[in-house]
């Protein structure tokens, strides 16, 4: 088999060493198609209609509708849930740009019900309250796109195993404190860049220790990138933040308390869209860390509580 | 040979630049002005056009990009259509009327309604295109109207969904996201005629 390198059909490649069907190798396609039209772009945590206007003018390529931002959620404690169809509605009718919501872990009726609503993305998300603790959503079932967190290799490997149609890091939400997020990432860079170097006969013993399916396994020895886009989220609070993350090789970010949380919210979120876009180039960085007021304060994840960490959340 | 520019602010470029390799003409990506200047044909790649409009503006490259249209080659797909197309609705927004289209926004749906189908080209464009073209639509734009100067190659429910006026192409699907190359080698030819023709005046 040729090398699976280069972007086109990719997903095309994917299906056929997979033996999906022709009607799941389209599904498939249709997913990762709309992650791939947000590579290289921000999506925005936004949890009202007038904020998700704001990520729009920004130069944001999704919103991401949620009822608290993670910083709010870990300040306030309680059960955090599925959005409210009203906020998620709202936000829908204010903008032009995809809008996602995020499901408990394993909570396959809210995800059921947003996909009802017509959203365009659902994250399966470890900054909610998990509704299962054994089983994540089999998103295999649905026609609306998964995202989902992942720490390492594995983890991300069996999300696409259950039908998730793009990976990111989980970071460390809500603390402003990008240290996890580079944990995560260069893990899953790593352990991609290990598994390619390996023999054909050693792939097995690879995919049991990673816990993950063989035939992904196989797939990123073959291509050396996990078989579905890969971005990033979980801390991202400045714009070389995000530029950093791009350059560890994350094709998009996700921002969620960064924005709202600083002094000046739509210069905030248009400098970190520059610097998003320009990651590889020092003066464009500059001028986009030139443009900000006061970040969000933040709390290093050293000094919080193990039982506060959401990263932990699914498996 | 002529050098064929991706616009890489955000979307999948990357695709665009593979289909590009596959089909013999490999290209590179476009972030600024300089890098503009020195390509002859450009694609603006799938995405968002509402985050791609906006940096074209705080980047300065609107009219690096407007006065690049009218002496060069463009193939817009999806977000790119919609940057090119005179009139833009749903919401309206402003773009670079390079073409004499009018195009909805999201015009099929959101991403539920996002759909694969297999299209035939219009009568004598099957010649140069052939038959059976995979069409990726991803939340896609209706394009609703077309001026007499523009010419239908492929439509999908009667709508024009690949359309051409003098060296532009539009389309409102991915070619991009198959494993066919067709219309980019196909594009890639008319950028090497364009570009004798404009070489020998």
């Amino acid at each position: 088999m040729e090398p699976m390198n280069g972007r086109p059909n990719f997903a095309e490649k994917i299906s056929e060493f997979r033996r999906l069907s022709d009607e799941q190798r389209k599904d498939f396609k249709l997913k990762v198609g709309l992650a791939e039209m947000l590579k290289g772009g921000v999506i925005m945590d936004v949890t009202t209609p007038e904020q998700a206007a704001i990520a729009e003018e920004a130069g944001a390529v999704s919103v991401m509708a949620l009822e608290r931002i993670p910083a709010d959620i870990r300040k306030e404690g309680g059960v955090s849930r599925m959005s409210a169809i009203k906020m998620i509605r709202g936000i829908q009718e204010c903008v032009s740009i995809p809008v996602m919501a995020k499901a408990r872990i394993g909570h396959f009726t809210e995800a059921r019900v947003l996909e009802a609503l017509g959203v365009d993305f659902i994250d399966e998300s470890e900054v909610l309250t998990p509704a299962d603790e054994e089983n994540h959503i089999d998103k295999r079932d649905f026609r609306v796109p998964f995202v989902c967190g992942a720490r390492n290799l594995g983890e991300a490997l069996r999300r696409v195993g259950e039908g998730a149609a793009m990976i990111r890091t989980k970071g460390e939400a809500g603390t402003g404190d990008i240290v996890e997020a580079v944990r995560h990432m260069r893990t899953i860079m790593k352990e991609i860049r290990i598994i390619q170097g390996m023999r054909a006969d050693e792939l097995p013993t690879a995919a049991k220790n990673h816990q993950a399916p063989l035939d992904l396994i196989e797939m990123v020895h073959r291509t050396g990138k996990l078989p579905v886009p890969n971005f990033s989220a979980g801390g991202i609070a400045t714009p070389a933040d995000a530029a950093l993350m791009m350059s560890l090789g994350a094709e998009t970010v996700f921002v969620g308390s960064g924005i709202f949380k600083s002094s000046d919210p739509l210069r905030h979120a248009k400098a970190i869209v520059k610097a998003t876009t320009y990651w590889d180039d020092p003066f464009k960085v500059l001028e986009a860390c030139e443009d900000i007021g006061e970040p969000m304060r933040g709390q290093s994840v050293a000094q919080t509580p193990e039982a506060e960490l959401m990263a932990g959340r699914g498996w | 040979m002529p050098t064929i520019g991706v616009l890489a602010l955000q979307g999948d470029f990357e695709a665009h630049l593979a289909m590009l390799r596959e089909a013999g003409a490999p290209g590179c990506e476009v972030r600024t002005a300089q890098a503009m200047e020195a390509v002859d044909a450009l694609i603006i790649p799938g995405g968002e056009s509402t985050t791609m409009l906006r940096l074209l503006r705080r980047e300065h490259l609107w009219n690096a990009l407007a006065q690049f249209g009218a002496r060069k080659p463009i193939f817009g797909t999806c977000a790119g259509a919609i940057l090119m197309a005179n009139e833009v609705s749903h919401p309206q927004q402003e773009s670079f009327a390079m073409m004499d289209i009018a195009v909805v926004r999201n015009g099929y749906g959101r991403q539920l309604d996002s759909r694969i189908v297999l299209l035939h080209p219009e009568p004598g464009h099957d010649a140069i295109l052939g038959t059976n073209l995979e069409a990726v639509f991803i939340r896609a734009p209706i394009i609703s109207r077309v001026g007499p100067e523009v010419e239908v190659l492929v439509r999908y429910n009667g709508d024009p969904v690949l359309v051409r006026q003098g060296h532009h192409l539009a389309a409102s699907f991915h070619p991009e996201l198959t494993t066919d190359h067709r219309i980019h080698a196909w594009f890639a030819a008319s950028v090497r005629k364009h570009n004798s023709v404009t070489n020998s005046l």
